[in-house]
């Protein structure tokens, strides 16, 4: 005899993928129409726009590919920050002392790690509090790149643009994606290797088994403390080049506290991307797009005060995220340190 | 006369935690194809023995023996590389995977970089065919049924080529009907050269399925025996060590006038679902209505109205003669409501705490604990914990020990003493021996109807048959949140309530 076995009632093809895909459709969608609309107005303005676009958005998705090694193997990441703001100081001294940027962004990727590596070592080893973990690195980095840092020095040269030969000439799109400098370029790649490596390998699988069911991963034989370390190590060194990001190739300086939260919306980023890259990826187009539009509607002249349009792309993350955040599936032991006996 | 080769060889073992010895020289042989039995009370050490032989634990002292050959186990790998697989209590399976994902989990298949899960689907489609358990191998594992979770479980094992399966409490989470299918399946695995170690504080089920059974108490084993030597009332002796009444005795109900009044009732859960749909009935004092039931047909949420945990859509439910007010925990506790939850661990005992809070959770604002509202007297605190810990035999270090350390038990009676040591109308008691071992249950069944001879109403909630049958004076059967049939449990058979929890519809109501 068949026993109860309550099913959820049978929802249509159709409205399961407008449920899932609904919102995010409605968002690109009305960014599309904002770019023709603007595109009818001023090609000038778009294309800068989106170059724009591209650079805001990087910084952010690359910390929110930190944010998600970590939490998709159950370690929470609040360090991003921190672990950007160390890789673009120490990215920005190597370039200062050695004059050679290849050596300086290798030097801001091994920073990255290294404070991926604290971190691992507190959440996991030493089972600390992970939030406090990540505002350990985000105090020690604030105050170490606050104390060392020399006011007057400059970077030698900054990561100039590389077009790719006729695709960089392609109207509207072209300038902002095919003529970037390599971080850019490195972007899109790593954005969909990770998605690539979390859903399609081994690794990914054994990694997302550890941040929802620990217990099962480890009776299976797969050690849950080495795909945490891994993964976190990985991740800070990502930040490490979101921060190499910064100095070598947006600004060509340090300034005092330069990462200005980015972390943090990285975070955000992370969350309203569903914990996928390509959603991170998304997500952070769309912020930084509204960055973009921000600094043009401040051009414009419109008669409201700066400050309420500098606030524009803060109040989207908000709406956005408080739109989302019920939808999404957190990993289930996320924060959780592993004990084994 | 050559000898046996035996499957598997526990010799020895000894595995100590801080403080406590949980096997204490441990030994067993498992022939092939057999299906052995261990059976014991919880915290008798038999979890303890298998996850050191799953290479979970590391043993202290002792040896492992597969097919006669000494083996090193230091982790689940080696286990499994010896053939042995596992079925945890608490099953090790990712929620939001797919059945796939969860089996080949550890042992991917790949092709290039990528994992090859068309092959993998492919693997598991026979090996689901070879032994007769059907899965869907795209199904996400929280959409399925536990019974048909637990199969994918032994498939997992299966998929790694175990010869020798180790099943821990498999039935604690199954209906009836399911764990008939176990039993089928299990017997099945026998036939194909597969040895089972099957552990269980159930008696009829050992009685059932096993060919040999070793007992074990307090970390040690007591002794080995065949269903054909003993019987129910044997093993229990073996298990507690002492005689166990299996069946609490009971003079007949004296029902009084009506406590407890439940009116057309109806609650929409979370998910906007109609969980508890229009239900009415009574609770009379000195007697003890049983609600059977398989779990998720609504108890939880009515259980949960009726304490005072969650809000209504529709009904009213009446406490003596006043109409209660919902979400008011406060004001049952000091009506005289009793209330053993269903999770002793979420909604039961504070884990962190130790024994003396807990035991003045209801009361730590009133005279004597609080004198002034404010200021807290911990001398009153721990006599009356003192007290309580002694009248329901709670058997704990001292009343500062932290709840989470006690075994599910005395947990339990813990609870009970609180709940108990108040004057109560009505009592509520929601599942209150899951999970227990025979001792146990014993306990807390003399105790519930020890209540009902002093006068209390007391509701008892039960998925399991037996529970309802040993305590019910009249028993309610619930089903897709409705209540199909309410008879005197003198009136009717487990058949009768068995079918009646599938929703089969009484002839007459």
């Amino acid at each position: 005899m068949q026993t109860t076995t309550t099913l959820p009632a049978p929802v249509s093809p159709w409205k399961r993928f407008l449920k899932q895909w609904g919102m995010t459709l409605g968002i690109v969608l009305s960014v599309v129409v904002i770019i023709i609309w603007q595109y009818s107005l001023n090609e000038n303005i778009t294309e800068a726009v989106l170059a724009s676009t591209i650079r805001q958005s990087t910084p952010l998705v690359l910390g929110a590919l930190c944010g998600l090694l970590g939490e998709r193997s159950a370690v929470i990441n609040i360090g991003i920050e921190g672990q950007m703001l160390l890789g673009a100081f120490i990215g920005f001294l190597v370039n200062v002392w050695t004059g050679n940027l290849l050596l300086a962004v290798f030097a801001a990727i091994i920073t990255g790690a290294i404070m991926g590596l604290l971190l691992a070592y507190m959440s996991v080893t030493l089972k600390m509090d992970q939030i406090i973990g990540g505002t350990v690195i985000n105090i020690l980095a604030l105050g170490l790149t606050g104390y060392f840092y020399q006011v007057g020095l400059t970077t030698n040269g900054k990561l100039q643009p590389i077009p790719l030969g006729p695709l960089a000439d392609i109207p509207i799109v072209g300038p902002a994606l095919f003529n970037n400098p390599p971080i850019t370029y490195a972007t899109f790649v790593l954005v969909i290797l990770v998605h690539y490596i979390l859903f399609y390998t081994k690794w990914g699988l054994r990694t997302r088994a550890v941040g929802e069911h620990p217990r099962a991963a480890d009776t299976l034989g797969i050690n849950v403390f080495k795909v945490r370390y891994v993964n976190v190590i990985i991740g800070g060194a990502i930040a490490g080049l979101a921060g190499a990001f910064l100095t070598l190739e947006a600004v060509g300086s340090f300034e005092r506290n330069m990462t200005n939260g980015r972390g943090f919306v990285a975070l955000a980023v992370m969350i309203f991307g569903k914990f996928t890259p390509l959603g991170a990826w998304g997500a952070a187009l769309l912020f930084g797009f509204a960055s973009a539009m921000q600094t043009q509607l401040q051009f414009a002249g419109i008669n409201v005060p700066h400050q309420f349009i500098g606030i524009l792309p803060y109040v989207l993350t908000i709406v956005v995220l408080a739109g989302f955040v019920g939808r999404t599936h957190v990993p289930a032991a996320d924060g959780v340190p592993y004990e084994k006996e | 006369m050559s000898e046996e080769i035996l499957a598997l060889e526990v010799r020895h073992v000894t595995k100590r935690f801080p403080g406590v010895i949980a096997n204490d020289d441990v030994s067993f042989t498992l022939r092939k194809g057999e299906i052995h039995a261990l059976l014991g009370e919880n915290g008798a050490g038999k979890s303890t023995l298998m996850n050191v032989v799953y290479g979970l634990y590391s043993q202290d002292e002792g040896e492992f023996l597969v097919n006669n050959k000494v083996v090193e186990i230091n982790g689940p790998s080696d286990a499994i590389n010896y053939g042995i697989g596992m079925v945890h209590q608490h099953f090790m399976l990712v929620p939001v995977f797919s059945v796939t994902e969860n089996m080949i989990l550890g042992s991917e298949v790949t092709k290039g970089s990528s994992l090859d899960l068309r092959r993998a689907r492919r693997e598991i489609l026979e090996i689901s065919k070879a032994y007769g358990l059907e899965v869907d191998p795209d199904a996400i594992v929280e959409d399925i049924p536990v019974g048909v979770q637990q199969r994918v479980e032994i498939l997992k094992a299966l998929y790694r080529k175990a010869s020798i399966l180790v099943l821990d409490e498999p039935t604690a989470v199954l209906t009836p009907q399911e764990a008939e299918d176990l039993f089928r399946v299990m017997r099945q695995l026998t036939e194909t050269g597969v040895s089972i170690i099957f552990i269980t504080h159930k008696l009829k089920e050992v009685l059932n399925v096993a060919d040999r059974i070793t007992v074990m108490r307090r970390g040690k084993v007591v002794g080995h025996t065949t269903p054909q030597e003993t019987d129910q009332k044997g093993l229990a002796a073996m298990m507690v060590g002492r005689d166990v009444l299996l069946q609490v005795e009971k003079t007949p109900a004296k029902p009084g006038e009506i406590v407890l009044e439940v009116e057309n009732l109806s609650i929409e859960d979370e998910r906007g679902l109609d969980v508890v749909k229009n239900i009415s009935f009574e609770v009379r004092t000195g007697e003890i209505l049983g609600i059977a039931g398989v779990q998720g047909n609504g108890q939880t949420e009515l259980v949960e109205a009726i304490t005072g945990l969650r809000d209504v859509d529709s009904g009213r439910v009446t406490l003596a003669d006043e109409v209660i007010p919902f979400k008011k925990p406060r004001y049952l506790v000091e009506h005289g409501m009793g209330h053993i939850p269903e999770d002793r661990h979420k909604h039961g005992l504070v884990l962190p705490y130790d024994l003396a809070d807990n035991l003045v959770l209801c009361t730590y604002y009133q005279q004597p604990f609080a004198e002034k509202m404010l200021i807290r007297n911990q001398q009153a605190v721990l006599e009356n914990a003192f007290g309580l810990l002694e009248r329901f035999d709670v058997r704990a270090p001292g009343p500062e020990v932290k709840a989470s350390t006690l075994s599910g038990g005395n947990q339990q009676k813990v609870i009970i003493g609180r709940e108990f040591s108040r004057p109560l109308k009505v009592l509520v008691a929601n599942q209150p021996t899951r999970g227990l071992d025979v001792g146990s249950i014993e306990y807390i069944h003399k105790e519930i109807i020890k209540m009902r001879d002093e006068g209390v109403g007391v509701l008892v909630i039960s998925a399991e048959l037996d529970e309802i049958l040993s305590l019910a004076d009249r028993i309610a059967v619930m089903y897709r949140g409705e209540i199909v049939a309410v008879v005197d449990a003198k009136d009717t058979s487990r058949e009768e309530l068995g079918l009646w929890m599938a929703g089969a519809q009484p002839e007459k109501m």
